[in-house]
Order: C-alpha cells, then structure tokens, then sequence
C-alpha cells in the first residue's frame, strides 16, 4: 500500500506512483468495478456510473436523462418510495445523484462498514425501478421548477444555452442537460421507463468505490450484489449526430433588462480526450492554463492589468467528452467598456500567442499547475471517484488517468502554440454577449 | 510518521495535538502523511461586522487584495510565484471573522509559509490591484443585483438587522467601496488580524515541531492584541412580517426566519437535531416531504440554524413558480407551527439521531475539511475533545427535550419572510 510512503524530497521527482493503488476489474455480467483505497478516515464513497447523458436523450424529449435520474429515487419492485433514502439517513449515509452530457452517477458516501448495505440497494435500482403516474407527475413538476431556478430567472445561464446551441449546430452537445422547458413539460413514465431499460443495465454501468476498503472486500461485496444481475448482452450504443466541421463565426447576444453587469465569452468546438489524437488533449489543456489562468494567465496579463479593459478573465476546457467538445474563454468588462473592443482584445492575446509563442516559464508554471492539482486530488475520496469514473464513461481507462500528468509534461512550448492556431481559429468560435436591455 | 493508526479505534482528540510555539501562537493539528500535502485554516473574529460605519466591505475588500503583492512581490510576481510552486492562498471574509486558507505540498511548505507571512505582515496595497480589485468587487456586486438568491438573502438580513452591521452587506455597495482607501484597508488589518484573534487548524504532512516553527515565522510578528469595536448583540427584528421584492421572472424565491440558538447555548444540539427533522439535508425532512416530495413546488427547501457571534437566526429557503407561491408559504408555516406545537415523533427522532451521529465522520475526509472544523472548534470554544464528545451529546437529546426545544426554537412560528419575484397572492 502507498499509505506509509514518505513525501518524495525530490520536488523534480515525477508525481506518478505517488497515488493510491488502483483497481480495477470486471464482474461476469459486464460490470466494470473501479477500487480506490484512501485509509485516513473510516469512509466510503460508492459511485454507480451509467455512460448515458444528456446526449443519449431521443430527439425530442430533451431532459430524459436528467428526469429519470430524479425518478431512480423513486422506488423499486423491492423497496418502496422512499426506503433507499431512509435506510441511507439511517446509516448516516449522504446520497445524491447528477446528470452530465456524457453520463448519470448516482453516490452514497457512508461509514465504511455500512458499504454492503449501500450496494445492495443500488444493485436493486439498476434493475428493479417501479414508476407510477403519482410519483412521475409531481417530480416533473420538481424538474421544472430546477430549470427555472438555474435557467429562467437567470439571464447568464440562458445566454449560456444559446452559446452552446450555436456551438453545436447538429450535436445534442448544444442541448441543455436539463432540458428544453416545452420538452420537459411533456416527459412522462413511458419514457423514463423506455430509457431506463436501455441504458440501466450492467454492461453500462461503472462502479467506483473510493475509501476505507481494499480491492478484495469489494469485489466479494460486488459479486453478492450487482454480480446477481443478469447480463443483458452487448453494452448499448450510442448514436448521436457528429458535430461537422464548422466554418462560419457566429455571435450570439442575450439583452435582458435585469442585466447590470456585462460579460463576453468565446466558446470554441475542440477535441476532447476520446476524439483527440495523442497529446492534442493535453495540449489544450496547458493551452487553457496558460490563457486563463486565475491571476497569471495571459488574458489576465493582457487585459485586465495591461490594457485594464476587464476587471476578471478565464477560460475552462471541457476535456472529459466522448465526442468533440469545447473550450470556453471569457472576460467581464470594466465599465464603459464596448463588449466589441473586448473581444477584439481577447482575440489579439490569441493571435500574440500564436505568432509569438509561450515562453519556457509560463509553460513550466501552467504544468507544475496542472500537476499538482492530481496530489491536491488524492486528499479528496470524493473527488477521486469523479476523476476515474468521468474518465471511464467518456471511453478512457485507469492507465490514462495515472499516466495524465507524465502525458502533461511532455507537452511543448510548440504544442501549446500548435494547438492555438488550429483550435482557437474565428471559424470554430461562438461569441456570446450578455448585455442590458436598455429599452425594456 | 507512515501509515495513519486504524482511524476508527483512534478518537479524534487523540489526534488532535495542540501545538503552542515559542512566542506563544496556537494551533491545532492533525498529522497524516498520506497525501504530501499541508492544509492550513486560520480565522480571526472581527469580519464584516467590524467595517467603518461608513465604509462596509472593508473587511472583504481586504480578503481581496492580500494576495494581490507582498514584500519584495508585485501582484504578478506574487501569483506567478504561488503558482509555480503550485501553492493555492486565499483569503475571505464573513460578518464574523476574517480568514485565510493555504493549501500547498508538503515539498513547498517554506515556500508556502513565507508567502503567508509576507501576505499578513508585509502587503503592498499597491495602486493597480487596489484599483482593480475595487472593480471587481463592483463587478460582482451588479452580477448580484438582479439575482434572485442574492436579492432575497440581502433583503432578509436588512430587514432582520436593520440598524446593525450584520444588516450590511459583507461585499459592501456600490456606494461605500468608492469611500474605501487604502489606509482603511491597513487600519482594520492592524486592529484585527492579531495574534489574540486567530485560531488556527493545521492537518497534513508536518510534525509538531515543524509547525511551531512556522507559526513563529508567520504569525509571530502580528500585534498581539486585536481591537475589535463592540458589536452590540441583537435579536433579528421583523418577525411576523413580510417583504416582497418585485422583479420580473417566472419564480419567486423565498427567505424565512427567525431567532436562532447561540452556538453555545445549552439547547443548541436538541436545536440542530429539530431543525434536521424540519428543514435538514435528507429526504425525509418535513419540509423536503411535503414542498417537493409530495407536491413538486419546488426543487430546493430548507432550514437550517446560523448562529452568529452577536445574534442567532433559524433562517430557511425555496425557490416556487409565482403562481404557486403563496400556497408554498403556507406550508411551510404550517409544518413549522406544527414542528413547534407538538415537536418531532419518537421515530423521527431515533432516525434524525442516526443519521447525525453516522453522517459526523463525512465531515472529515479531506484535510481542508478537518482543518476547517479545527478552526470552527476553537472559534466557538467547544474544547479539543469535542469531536469525540459530539456523537454522545446528539444520542443524549431526549423526547421531551426536542419537543420543548422545539417550542423554543420555532415559538408561535410567526416568521420575517422576504421574497423576490412576482408571487400572487402575497
């Protein structure tokens, strides 16, 4: 075990091997099992990963995925409504769930002794859901009244939509996870059920136990639960529409009277890490680190302490994808300033990036960033679990988690300004400005 | 040190080892080198609530520019240097207390203590990163001015604590950062950040002896004694009335409350138990059952207690389509006159008991986590072996002491509520 290892007095010394001993295998009915031992504190954290999202929803039922996640709370042929959460408040467990594009997890964290409990009824809700018009009907209304607190009565999250939509003009990338409000509105039993089936099955399913356990008590705990599930046969496929090559610069603009800060954000279509060829990924990466770092990337430099025409920047890379994805740079204005100038501002520190390069200490700074993040990561079961079962439900492995930050060090000042020129081009860009509406 | 004992047979005070350096600086700290990594928590009393009268958001405007350039280090060189050797420091502050988080590994732990210390006793408050951080703080105050949670949260605490620091707002206004300059900014750190004032938490991979040393180093040359203004206590006002703030979007969003318990207060864990049963984090609180569970009014609602240093509030929220607002409030007054009357059942309390009891060690599974509990500990005076006494005092509450507390906590169940949207029939 690496619980006993002493801090590596090298700070040279490659950061790989330093993390927990991972394991992972495959129960008989197809389920992948991922075990990550963290022995500082007698708690387990139990992820079951299904690799279906918001992506996966048919066309014109926008929502499912996220819906269904709701109703999985719902009750089973075994447990009624509202047992599963009992027993685990009961336990001392904390449970929730989340929808992504890509995936839908479902977590217990509990004291360790109580895992067996908690896979039980998981195992259970894979295959056992029971859901009437009573608990649907009520729960949508639930749904829709999350839609309104994250979207409707939020002006920046809605001109976040209209970014993604035009991102991804053919993609269900640019369909909102939680879905449209008309779609929504006509979600119904029939078809959580029917998208239940297809993609609630073991085959699909990661599961990912992080904390006070070893491998081998897992495993037996597994084979006694989720191992008593039949397999269903070839894990489902997923056929979504390819984004394709885009060529027109498109802006969107949000006016909104309750506006009172502006802001202006340039999202890009970018590989993501399952459609990257090697070493783009991390590329982009860096390149992300570099531009929009909290306080020392270049947008940050540029604009806000050099030509002082924002007050913040940054930028983020959605990596973990299973088709292409996107990287997002934004920056809030001070007052007084044209979004249009900022943009031109912004697009000038790509250009200077791409003609001039990046120099050996701010690529050096961007890694040793990014790198240490995967130590900062270890401190957290929590977190871990995200990281490998992410990883796996967008089509990556184990290995490419623990070789990530060696991959990371490779990268070159001359990848990074590679990567630059070809992905943060006019043609693949969405702007998105968010302004007051000064008529209304 | 190696592998961490078998945690579970360790209690946590065992753990805990109270380390006090040479000029007198305490903290807590929990070795574990398991991860190479060292997290350090640290809180002085003062926060917001010891702004100017004139100039609220001093205190956040602080936490905002001492990691903007120390000692020999302007503002870029400051940040280029935590991040090259990838330490995280940041600073906050609440209306209680001004903070500071430092996280780094254990392989830059000199490194990382000295960029703390020149952050605390030599700040440049140069003229760019003042003038800009003012900018963002402005920044962020428009973003918050439309949004609902914000504009219901700000309502509240005005309307609970009218004529009180707690009543302004800890970012400051628009019109009082403008009044802001630098010699405040210095002024309060003088009176607050003293050695007397802070309460440290460390967890990670440094020994006692270590850590005493870079106590000294850090923290040894601040004032020893802090000069906080008194703050009156208060009581929130309001109560039993309501504010409507219109705006226009398709829901409301609600804040309810009142009295709360002080931290300390004999009563405060048969409180958090009853509040646990009514607006606590499970599905089967009340108000969970039957705002969401039952009738889909909402996809968020809650209680919980926020004790203060000078006041205490019992403080909840949701957030329901207008048409349906009124009919949400009124369930929730309900379920708490009812809370209040007749208190929880005997089998909602065993099952509250449990979950407090088994949900205690999830609080302490990150160092950041653990070191911030250490803080807590300290600020309110709870003791070094409180983590080990805790789970006792949650299985002692009694039925009729929920109850009783219960009628305490909650009184006739007349509550202030503010609201945001355009709610009909309010």
């Amino acid at each position: 075990m690496t619980a006993a290892e002493a801090p590596s007095a090298d700070p040279s010394a490659p950061v790989r091997g330093e993390g927990p001993q991972v394991s992972d295998f495959k129960l008989a009915n197809g389920l992948e099992v991922v075990v990550i031992p963290d022995h500082r504190t007698p708690v387990v954290t139990h992820m079951i990963w299904y690799r279906n999202g918001s992506a996966d929803d048919p066309i014109g039922k926008s929502g499912i995925a996220h819906f269904l996640e709701h109703l999985m709370f719902k009750g089973t042929s075994n447990h009624p409504q509202g047992e599963f959460s009992n027993i685990v408040a009961e336990l001392g467990g904390q449970e929730n769930a989340f929808t992504s594009l890509d995936y839908t997890a479902y977590y217990q964290r509990v004291a360790k002794e109580h895992l067996g409990a908690v896979m039980d009824l998981e195992a259970d809700r894979m295959s056992n859901l029971v859901l009437s018009d009573e608990v649907v009907d009520p729960e949508r209304d639930v749904v829709l009244e999350e839609r309104r607190m994250r979207v409707e009565t939020d002006p920046g999250a809605q001109l976040g939509e209209s970014v993604a939509s035009a991102l991804f003009t053919h993609h269900p990338y640019g369909i909102p996870i939680i879905g449209w409000m008309h779609e929504i509105e006509s979600l119904g039993r029939a078809d959580a059920l029917e998208f239940y089936k297809r993609f609630y099955t073991p085959e699909n399913a990661i599961l990912v136990v992080a904390g006070d356990v070893e491998a081998d008590e897992v495993k037996a705990l597994a084979e006694k639960t989720y191992g008593r599930i039949s397999a269903r046969g070839d894990a489902p496929v997923r056929r979504r529409p390819q984004e394709p090559d885009t060529r027109a610069y498109r802006r969107v603009s949000l006016a909104d009277p309750k506006v009172e800060q502006p802001s202006l954000q340039l999202g890009f279509l970018v590989p993501s890490y399952t459609t990257a060829q090697p070493g783009e990924a991390e590329a982009i990466d860096v390149l992300t680190q570099i531009l929009g770092a909290h306080a020392t990337g270049r947008l940050h430099r540029r604009l806000v302490m050099d030509k002082r025409v924002a007050v913040g920047t940054g930028g983020w890379y959605q990596s973990t994808a299973v088709d292409r994805s996107r990287l997002v740079l934004y920056a809030v204005p001070r007052p007084g300033v044209a979004l249009e100038d900022l943009e031109k501002d912004l697009v000038a520190a790509i250009a200077e990036l791409v003609e001039k390069g990046v120099d050996e200490k701010e690529l050096e700074r961007a890694k040793t960033r990014l790198i240490a993040d995967t130590v900062y990561a270890q401190d957290s079961q929590a977190s871990l679990a995200r990281i490998y079962g992410s990883t796996l439900a967008t089509g990556g492995t184990v290995r490419d988690v623990a070789r990530w930050p060696s991959d990371i060090e490779k990268v070159s000042a001359d990848d990074v300004r590679r990567a630059a020129a070809q992905w943060l081009d006019a043609r693949r860009c969405v702007s998105g400005y968010l302004v007051k509406d000064e008529a209304a | 040190m190696n592998a961490p004992a078998a945690p579970e047979r360790t209690s946590h005070a065992s753990r805990i080892q109270r380390v006090v350096s040479k000029s007198g600086v305490e903290a807590w700290l929990v070795e574990d080198y398991t991860v190479p990594l060292i997290a350090l928590e640290f809180a002085a009393l003062g926060g917001s609530s010891q702004d100017p009268a004139d100039k609220s958001g001093v205190a956040y405007f602080l936490s905002g520019i001492l990691d903007e350039g120390a000692g020999p280090y302007d503002s870029a060189a400051f940040h280029e240097r935590l991040d090259e050797c990838a330490i995280e420091l940041r600073f906050h502050a609440d209306r209680d207390v001004f903070s500071g988080h430092l996280r780094t590994l254990a392989k830059r732990k000199d490194e990382a203590f000295e960029m703390l210390r020149l952050s605390l006793m030599e700040p440049r408050l140069d003229e760019e990163p003042l003038e800009r951080v003012r900018h963002q703080i402005e920044a962020g105050i428009r973003h918050e001015m439309n949004d609902p949670d914000s504009v219901v949260s700000r309502a509240f605490f005005e309307a609970a604590f009218p004529d009180h620091p707690y009543g302004k707002q800890v970012h400051g206004s628009l019109e009082s950062l403008p009044r802001i300059a630098r010699d405040d900014l210095l002024a309060y750190q003088g009176r607050i950040i003293a050695r007397d004032a802070i309460r440290i938490g460390v967890v990670g991979a440094i020994d006692a002896a270590a850590l005493a040393e870079a106590l000294d180093h850090v923290f040894g040359g601040l004032p020893a004694s802090a000069k906080r203004n008194p703050v009156p206590d208060v009581a929130p006002a309001g109560v039993g009335s309501r504010k409507v703030i219109p705006l226009d979007i398709p829901q409301s969003s609600l804040r309810f409350g009142g009295p709360g318990l002080a931290r300390r207060d004999p009563d405060w864990i048969p409180a958090l138990v009853v509040n646990h049963i009514l607006g606590g984090g499970v599905f089967s609180a009340r108000l969970f059952r039957e705002v969401r569970e039952k009738r889909g009014l909402a996809y968020s609602v809650y209680s919980h207690l926020a004790p203060l240093q000078h006041s205490a509030l019992f403080l909840g929220g949701t957030s329901t389509k207008n048409e349906r607002t009124a009919e949400s409030l009124a369930l929730i007054e309900s379920e708490i006159r009812s809370m209040a009357d007749d208190g929880p059942t005997a089998d909602e309390l065993d099952k509250a008991k449990k979950y407090l009891v088994g949900s205690y060690a999830l609080n302490f599974d990150t160092s950041t986590k653990i070191a911030s509990q250490l803080v807590r500990i300290q600020l309110d005076d709870l003791g070094l072996d409180y983590m080990d006494r805790r789970n006792g005092l949650v299985q002692a509450v009694t039925l009729e002491e929920a109850k009783r507390v219960a009628k305490r906590l909650l009184g006739d169940g007349r509550l202030l509520v503010t609201v945001v949207g355009q709610p009909v029939g309010l």
